[in-house]
């Protein structure tokens, strides 16, 4: 019984971002409209994101910025005291480039709706076949 | 489709969920993540860099070369915005919106009538009627300096505390989202101009690529920022403290235009006569 | 590390994810979104990474909203699921 409950606590958090990853992928696969597919391509990116951060935590660690004062240069550092900061550094561009994604999948759905006038799938497709 | 696209997120979600079962324990100090590069990082970055704040230090000394070329993905998405949207031809509105301020009275001038002068007392408005909001026009004008210098902070004391070039880059292009928002997009117009932000755009990843070319020409390695010592006049470890800050300030520079050239493009369907 | 904290956030995530996807009003949906980014910034303040909160603060809660928001605005606002 104890060993279950640890296991669980061990594990939940990764169950929760593959929820969130799933959410976003059923999102792009299903819905007919594409402003919701972008915000499925979102939360699936950030599901990533926050699965990546995750992996830096750890116990009893704190925020990566070293605590220093003024004419103590030279005091130890010990890497178990600091929160991992290498998956911090590779997520904080991936956000900014998602916005930029963002904004060019944006560009691409007012694109579409200037040449069909609609944003839905089904239309979209009905107008192309009748051509 | 629907029932196919349940099937395929429950098997990927059943396969992913299995292979949770290998993973390190979540927050378990022991993890490989946590032994292998970071513990150099950890322990080597004040000593190397003299920056507190590790992030800052990875991302702009450590792996110069990946947030230089994040840059100019950012900078290419700015430029895809505009090719993909952008209209040039002008076209003659049907009907202009003036208000006359000391009344708050809409007056609606067709195609060839008399067009008042833009003045204190005229008003030009969008096409879609706005109500008139001076409690939003006035806060908005109070708030945006101080959101703008708080931006300049966070680019400035990204070395000592959380923030950094990407950070305030963005708050500094919602200092003037909020402004085009609340006023219009031919205020926000006037104040940053469609080819000043494009040259801002550039400036910026120039400015990044410039100083590591800078290194390139003092003798060291690309973005190798100890070489700027004898520039700089300090030593090589204070020498890539200020490189990084140098650095940052035009990836700063990049994203401010790129969300403002997103903005204006998106929030105008690429006519960028008026806005949200 | 607070797990009770972890916990609630955690499902904040997933309700404002599942109701970002569900809602017919696309506004409503941006807005939905812009929800569920600042949940995600709590939660990895939550966890200690600092720098990654403050730009999902700014980019995701801040200006993704607002795109979406502008693009909604020079569309239409109605979506069939």
């Amino acid at each position: 019984m104890n060993e279950i409950a640890s296991f669980i606590i061990a594990k939940y958090n990764y169950w929760i971002y593959i929820v969130l990853m799933m959410i976003g992928l059923y999102a792009m696969i299903v819905k007919n409209n594409l402003v919701k597919k972008i915000i499925g391509m979102n939360i699936f990116q950030t599901a990533i994101i926050l699965f990546y951060v995750s992996i830096g935590t750890k116990r009893g660690a704190t925020i990566p910025i070293i605590y220093h004062g003024h004419g103590d240069g030279s005091h130890a550092v010990h890497a178990t005291d600091y929160i991992n900061p290498l998956p911090h550094v590779l997520m904080l561009t991936a956000i900014v480039v998602s916005v930029a994604t963002l904004g060019v999948a944006l560009a691409i759905a007012l694109k579409v709706y200037r040449r069909y006038n609609t944003l839905e799938e089904d239309e979209i497709f009905t107008q192309i076949r009748r051509k | 489709m629907k029932k196919l696209g349940l099937i395929i997120v429950l098997i990927c979600g059943s396969l992913m969920l299995y292979g949770t079962i290998d993973f390190p324990d979540w927050a378990d100090p022991s993890s490989p993540a946590s032994t292998h590069l970071s513990p150099y990082f950890i322990e080597t970055a004040m000593h190397d860099t003299a920056v507190p704040n590790i992030v800052t230090a990875v991302l702009a000394d450590y792996r110069g070369y990946d947030t230089m070329f994040e840059t100019t993905v950012i900078f290419a998405a700015g430029l895809a915005c505009f090719f993909l949207l952008r209209r040039f031809q002008r076209r003659a509105p049907d009907v202009n919106l003036f208000r006359h301020m000391p009344t708050g009275i809409t007056l609606r001038i067709k195609k060839g009538g008399k067009v008042p002068v833009d003045s204190s007392e005229f008003e030009r408005i969008d096409s879609i009627w706005v109500p008139y909001d001076l409690i939003i026009k006035t806060t908005c004008r109070l708030l945006i300096p101080f959101i703008l210098l708080f931006a300049l902070y966070v680019i400035a004391h990204g070395h000592h505390s959380p923030g950094g070039g990407f950070q305030g880059g963005v708050i500094l292009g919602a200092g003037i989202i909020l402004y085009a928002i609340s006023h219009n997009l031919r205020a926000a117009k006037a104040r940053i101009k469609e080819r000043f932000d494009a040259y801002m755009c550039s400036a910026g990843v120039f400015i990044y690529v410039g100083t590591g070319v800078l290194c390139l020409l003092m003798g060291a390695n690309f973005l190798d920022y100890s070489a700027l010592a004898p520039l700089l006049g300090t030593d090589p470890i204070m020498a890539r403290s200020h490189g990084i800050l140098i650095v940052e300030i035009g990836v700063g520079i990049a994203v401010m235009a790129v969300m403002i050239c997103l903005y204006y493009n998106l929030s105008s369907a690429g006519r960028q006569d008026e806005g949200l | 590390m607070i797990w009770q904290l972890d916990i609630i956030i955690l499902s904040f995530v997933v309700i404002c994810g599942i109701a970002a996807i569900t809602v017919r009003d696309l506004l409503g949906a941006a807005i939905l979104f812009g929800a569920y980014s600042f949940m995600m910034c709590l939660l990895w303040a939550e966890m200690g990474a600092v720098d990654v909160a403050f730009t999902e603060a700014s980019v995701g809660a801040g200006v993704s909203t607002v795109l979406f928001v502008a693009a909604v605005f020079r569309t239409s606002r109605r979506s069939k699921d």
